[in-house]
C-alpha cells in the first residue's frame, strides 16, 4: 500500500514533467492568443494591442483560408485513404505464411524512418523531375509524353510523398492488430464455407476497427502539421498551401503576426476537435 | 495433397509480398545506387541499374562541404540531448504514476498526451520571440529544449507502459526489507526497467533526428541539423543527383538501422497503448 510519505514523494517526482509541459503549453499559447487580438506587423512598426476580433474575421473570410482548408482536407483525406486501405491490405498480406517475412517487413517499414526533407527531395528530383526523373523515363519507355508532376499535379505529388512515408506506420500498427486475431474464429468460418470476402467483411474488418480508428486519429494529428514536404517541393505554391503552411507564411514570411496568430488559434481549435476523439479511445484503454 | 497446395500458396504469397516490399523500398534503394554513380551516370538516359563504375567520390564531395560535419554533429547533439534530457525528467514521473497511482494519474497522463497534439503553428511566433529575447536563435540548446518538450509526452507514456509491466510485489518486498526510495530505484527498479528505457531512448532518438518543423524554422547555420542541411539541396545547381543521394544516404542510414530494431516499440510509443 502506498503510504502518505510515498504519495508525497510521488507528487514530487511528477512535478518537473508537469511543470515543464505546463509552461510549454501555456506561455506560448497565451502569447499567441494575445497577439491574435492585436494589430502587430513588426516590418511596418505597427503595434496596436487590441483590435477585437478583426484578425479572426479577416482570416476566416479570406479566400486563402477557405482554399487552405480545402487543400488540407484533400491532402489529409487522400493520404488517410491510401494509407488505411493500403495498410489493411498489406497487413493481411504480411500475415500470410511466406519465406523471408522478417526481411519483407523491414523493406516495408523503411520509409517511415526516412527524414521528411530527404524523402521530399528524393521524390521531387529523382522521380517527379520532368527532365531526369525516373517517371519521365518510364513514360518515354511506354511512348508517352513526360509529365511535370510537381507543376501539373502538385497536390497529388505531395500526397504520394507523404503517403509513402506513412503507409509503413499504418501497416505496422494494423499488422499488430491482425496478429492478435484468433485464428480459430477464422478457421471456423472457413469450415462453415464462408467465402474470403465475407470473412474479411464480417470478422477481420470489425476486429481491426479499433486499430483503424487509432491510426486515423494519430495520423490526422501528424498530417495536419505537414510542413517539410511542402516547404521543399512547392513552398506552398500551386494550391498546396495547407492551413499550417498558411499560418507559417502569415507569421514568418509576411510578418503579419496578428493575423497569423488568429490563424494559429484556429488551427489549435481544429486540432483539438480531432484530439478529443483520440483521447477518449486512449482513456478508455487506460481503465482496462 | 493439401500440403502441396499450402506450399504452392506460400510461394505465391512470398512472390507477391517481396514484389510489393521491394516496390515500397525502391526509392531508398535507388537513392543508394545513385549515390555511387558519377553525376553524369546518375541522369543517363536510359537509367543504369547496377552495372556502372561504382565510385565514392560523392561521399567525399559531401564530406568536404564545410557544413556537413557540422550538420551531422548538430543532429547527434540535438537528438541525443533532447532524448536524454527528456528521459531524466520522464523516468521519475512515469515511475511515480506506475507504482504510486493516485486518483488523478489518468488525468495527468491524458493531459500530457494532449500537449503533444498542440499544432506547432499555434505557438510559432511566441517561440521565435522567446528565442530572440534570450538570444538563443539558431542554437543547439534551443532545439534540445524544444524537441525534448514535444517528445516528452511520448517518453512519459512509453516508460509508463513499460513500468506498469513490472510487478509491484517486487518493490513491496524491497520496501519490507528496508529499502528506501533511493535504493529501490537504483537496485530494484533500474535493472528491471532498463530494457524499456533503452527502447524509449531508441524511438525518441529516431523521432528527434527526423523532426523537420522546428529544426528548419529555428536554425540557419550554426545549429542546423541534417534535416535543414538536406533542405538546402532543394535549389539544384547543375548536376547534383549523385551528391544529393550520398548526402541523403548518410543522413538516413543510422536511423534506418536503429528503426529496424525498434519496430515493436514504434507501435507502443506512437499509439499510446491503444493498440496491442
Amino acid at each position: 500500500m502506498a503510504t502518505e510519505h510515498s504519495r508525497s514523494s510521488a507528487r514530487l517526482m511528477i512535478a518537473p514533467a508537469v511543470f515543464v509541459l505546463l509552461v510549454w503549453m501555456l506561455v506560448p499559447l497565451i502569447m499567441t492568443l494575445y497577439f491574435s487580438f492585436a494589430d502587430y506587423r513588426p516590418l511596418r512598426a505597427t503595434f496596436e494591442t487590441w483590435i477585437g476580433f478583426d484578425n479572426y474575421a479577416s482570416f476566416l473570410t479570406s479566400s486563402s483560408f477557405l482554399s487552405s482548408i480545402g487543400t488540407t482536407l484533400w491532402m489529409v483525406g487522400s493520404i488517410l485513404m491510401i494509407t488505411i486501405v493500403g495498410g489493411v491490405l498489406l497487413a493481411l498480406l504480411l500475415d500470410r505464411p511466406m519465406f523471408g517475412q522478417g526481411i519483407v517487413r523491414i523493406l516495408v517499414i523503411a520509409p517511415f524512418f526516412v527524414m521528411p526533407t530527404v524523402s521530399a527531395l528524393v521524390w521531387k528530383n529523382m522521380f517527379f523531375n520532368v527532365d531526369n526523373g525516373l517517371f519521365s523515363y518510364l513514360f518515354k519507355f511506354f511512348g508517352a509524353q513526360p509529365f511535370d508532376f510537381l507543376s501539373q499535379l502538385p497536390l497529388f505529388s505531395i500526397v504520394v510523398i507523404v503517403a509513402w512515408q506513412w503507409l509503413p506506420f499504418a501497416t505496422l500498427i494494423l499488422l499488430t492488430a491482425v496478429q492478435s486475431l484468433s485464428s480459430e474464429q477464422l478457421e471456423a468460418a472457413e469450415m462453415d464455407g464462408a467465402p474470403a470476402l465475407s470473412r474479411f467483411w464480417y470478422i477481420i474488418l470489425p476486429h481491426l476497427s479499433r486499430a483503424i480508428t487509432v491510426v486515423i486519429l494519430i495520423q490526422t494529428i501528424f498530417l495536419l502539421s505537414i510542413f517539410a514536404e511542402i516547404f521543399v517541393t512547392t513552398n506552398g505554391a500551386f494550391g498546396t498551401r495547407t492551413l499550417t503552411y498558411l499560418v507559417y507564411q502569415r507569421v514568418l514570411e509576411s510578418q503579419n503576426i496578428g493575423l497569423g496568430s488568429a490563424g494559429g488559434i484556429i488551427a489549435v481549435i481544429l486540432a483539438n476537435i480531432v484530439a478529443i476523439f483520440l483521447m477518449r479511445i486512449v482513456g478508455k484503454n487506460l481503465d482496462n | 495433397m493439401a500440403r502441396a497446395i499450402t506450399t504452392q500458396k506460400k510461394i505465391m504469397w512470398t512472390v507477391l509480398s517481396w514484389g510489393i516490399g521491394l516496390l515500397i523500398f525502391f526509392p531508398i534503394m535507388w537513392t543508394f545506387l545513385t549515390s555511387f554513380k558519377t553525376e553524369a551516370t546518375a541522369i543517363s538516359d536510359p537509367p543504369v541499374w547496377f552495372f556502372f563504375d561504382w565510385t565514392l567520390e560523392n561521399y567525399a564531395a559531401v564530406l568536404e562541404r564545410s557544413n556537413y560535419p557540422l550538420a551531422l554533429t548538430n543532429s547527434i547533439v540535438i537528438a541525443l540531448g533532447s532524448t536524454l534530457l527528456g528521459i531524466l525528467i520522464a523516468v521519475p514521473a512515469a515511475w511515480a504514476m506506475a507504482f504510486v497511482p493516485g486518483k488523478r494519474t489518468k488525468d495527468v497522463l491524458l493531459w500530457m498526451l494532449s500537449t503533444k497534439m498542440l499544432p506547432a503553428v499555434g505557438v510559432l511566433y511566441p517561440l521565435v520571440l522567446i528565442a530572440k529575447y534570450f538570444d538563443i536563435m539558431d542554437s543547439r540548446i534551443l532545439l534540445v529544449m524544444i524537441l525534448m518538450l514535444i517528445n516528452l509526452p511520448i517518453i512519459v507514456w512509453m516508460l509508463y507502459t513499460y513500468f506498469r509491466e513490472i510487478p509491484g510485489e517486487i518493490l513491496e518486498a524491497a520496501r519490507m526489507d528496508g529499502a528506501n526510495l533511493k535504493n529501490e530505484i537504483i537496485y530494484v527498479l533500474t535493472p528491471m526497467a532498463l530494457p524499456g528505457i533503452a527502447s524509449t531512448i531508441l524511438l525518441n532518438i529516431i523521432l528527434a533526428w527526423n523532426e523537420a518543423f522546428w529544426t528548419i524554422i529555428l536554425t540557419t547555420v550554426n545549429a542546423a541539423p541534417l534535416t535543414k542541411f538536406i533542405a538546402s539541396f532543394s535549389a539544384p545547381e547543375g548536376l547534383f543527383y549523385a551528391k544529393l543521394s550520398a548526402a541523403s544516404i548518410m543522413a538516413i542510414a543510422p536511423i534506418l538501422i536503429m528503426g529496424w530494431f525498434s519496430q515493436k516499440q514504434l507501435v507502443r510509443g506512437l499509439t499510446f497503448g491503444a493498440v496491442k
